[in-house]
């Protein structure tokens, strides 16, 4: 790299983790100030594990996160596989073009739209309150949807079409073809699809912020209602353990996945 | 054993099917109907009418919009062209760099930002130490484009890096051969077949920062509120369900607008480059 490249490069990533850095600095601050630095202490740490309602909101989310990423997985793997076989017709290309609407339109009228739906159904039967959990379930899905269907028909499109009919001529029911056959060759899309999701849904506040009620508030939820005040450190302790946990995922998955390949090319290289 | 199968393929789809007309197309159709009635359910008009003292608003936001998708723009093409000149493995380490951020909540990422930025804050008590002064920089327009830059910027360098690094290398050095120069090639070869990078980028950082409505409130001090914070206001604070609805609408159809306009945009350069 030249030199200017280098100057840069470092610019860029300067910009894109200063709010980091700060954050991180400061969540170690020993006064309650976000802005001046006083000294080094766990303090903000041990005062974020004894706050309950940030210890229910962590709770909340990560309950969200896990059942929202499960449900859009199975629904949306199910999509994929049959979106897959139908024909190029204008009802797929219907039904892919609102899979994408979704992810084109901007979150807060995706948000406000579902809110709508639920206080209406909500006056329908009669439920004023009718945000909450089953709410906030229903629109974290449906965002997730769209990203877990096009991780999938990518890795269906590159599997062989015959696969499924090869182990059916072996003896298999279709059923059966389909979970030994088919299913371990798209399972690296489906894992990146639901790991996206749970992501997505861990982070999610826009859409989040109208579609729940005050009996279950999520982490993003908590943190905004935070900022709306004046925010001590302890919000900082938060967020970088939040950071640091997703950094040490990341490089989990990321060496595991690198296992992985080294595995398989060992028992490609045993065959040949 | 062929028929079979196809009604399969319909029937394992049909859970979607039926969660995607659900909670995807219903809750569209009711964006519209709370748009067009009144709080007790009959046909009006006036959400509409009274759309008009939202004018500067909406064009407040369409402008800070398009300065932070044109700044992410500039930023972001050459950072994504260094990225793809290195070697694999330090092509992935920065690819994943660029996403870190992304994982971190954005509220706080936002409010970070406002530490730094406030006159208390860090570049402030920088700048007086070494005797320029407080510069006053939270709560006016800049920090707000900032904002948007610094939370979308991810969006812009993703897509274009993934299209340059798809680039067929042997075109660029069949332009060297005949005598192209770095400008021209940079010109007619590798911006012409970036297009679609750049396209999605653009949609990618245009739609969220038209939209936004935290970043306004936070690093804009309230003073420089955008059609988001609007919205947010007449669904959370106002509760003037149908009016909300009714600039939401506005909002989806200018957005797809600029869609529509975008793809033709892209496409006729295409059309220029054959």
């Amino acid at each position: 790299m030249k030199i200017p490249s280098k100057v840069y490069t470092f610019l860029i990533f300067l910009f894109l983790y200063a709010p980091i850095i700060v954050m991180i600095v400061f969540s170690f601050n020993s006064s309650n100030s976000t802005g001046l630095l006083a000294g080094f202490s766990f303090k903000w740490y041990s005062v974020l594990v004894g706050e309950k309602d940030i210890m229910q909101a962590l709770y909340n989310t990560l309950i969200l996160a896990i059942s929202s990423a499960l449900i859009s997985t199975v629904i949306g793997t199910a999509a994929a596989v049959g979106i897959d076989k139908w024909k190029k017709n204008w009802l797929r290309s219907s039904v892919m073009g609102v899979t994408n609407i979704p992810m084109m339109n901007p979150e807060i009228v995706t948000g406000i739209s579902m809110m709508l739906l639920f206080v209406f159904m909500g006056k329908l039967i009669g439920k004023e309150e009718i945000l909450g959990f089953e709410t906030i379930l229903i629109a974290h899905v449906t965002f997730n949807l769209p990203y877990v269907i096009l991780s999938v028909l990518p890795k269906l499109r590159q599997t062989d079409s015959f696969l499924a009919e090869a182990a059916q001529d072996l003896g298999c029911t279709p059923i059966k073809a389909f979970f030994k056959a088919v299913l371990p060759a798209i399972s690296s899309g489906i894992v990146t699809g639901m790991i996206m999701a749970f992501t997505l849904s861990l982070d999610d506040f826009i859409i989040s912020n109208f579609t729940t009620g005050p009996d279950f508030q999520t982490l993003p939820l908590a943190i905004f209602a935070m900022t709306k005040k004046r925010v001590k450190p302890d919000m900082y302790a938060l967020s970088t353990f939040i950071f640091v946990s997703i950094l040490v995922l990341l490089i989990l998955t990321n060496v595991a996945q690198a296992r992985g390949e080294v595995k398989k090319n060992k028992i490609a290289k045993g065959d040949a | 054993m062929k028929k079979k199968l196809s009604i399969g393929n319909k029937v394992v789809a049909s859970p979607y099917l039926l969660w995607s007309i659900l909670f995807i197309i219903a809750p569209m159709f009711f964006v519209v109907y709370y748009s067009f009635t009144t709080s007790s359910g009959a046909f009006t008009m006036d959400n509409i009418t009274e759309l008009g003292k939202f004018t500067d608003t909406f064009l407040r936001s369409i402008w800070f919009g398009v300065l932070a998708t044109i700044i992410c723009l500039i930023l972001a093409y050459p950072i994504a062209y260094i990225i793809t000149q290195t070697s694999a493995n330090s092509q992935r380490t920065m690819v994943a760099l660029v996403m870190l951020p992304m994982w971190m909540n954005f509220l706080i990422r936002t409010y970070s930002w406002m530490a730094i930025l406030q006159d208390t804050g860090i570049i402030n008590t920088f700048f007086r130490k070494i005797g320029i002064g407080t510069v006053h920089m939270i709560n006016t327009p800049g920090a707000v484009i900032l904002g948007m830059v610094y939370n979308f910027l991810p969006f812009m360098i993703l897509p274009l890096y993934s299209v340059m690094s798809k680039l067929d290398k042997s075109v660029i050095e069949a332009a060297q051969d005949l005598g192209g120069n770095r400008l021209t090639i940079m010109q007619k070869i590798i911006i012409p077949l970036s297009m679609p990078g750049i396209a999605s980028g653009l949609t990618m950082v245009f739609v969220p920062s038209v939209s936004t409505f935290y970043i306004s409130q936070k690093l804009g001090g309230g003073s420089f509120d955008l059609i988001g914070d609007v919205i947010e206001g007449e669904f959370q604070q106002l509760y003037n369900y149908n009016l909300g609805a009714s600039i939401s609408l506005v909002l989806m159809i200018l957005i797809l607008l600029c869609m529509v306009f975008l793809n033709k945009f892209t496409s006729n350069e295409e059309g220029m480059v054959i």
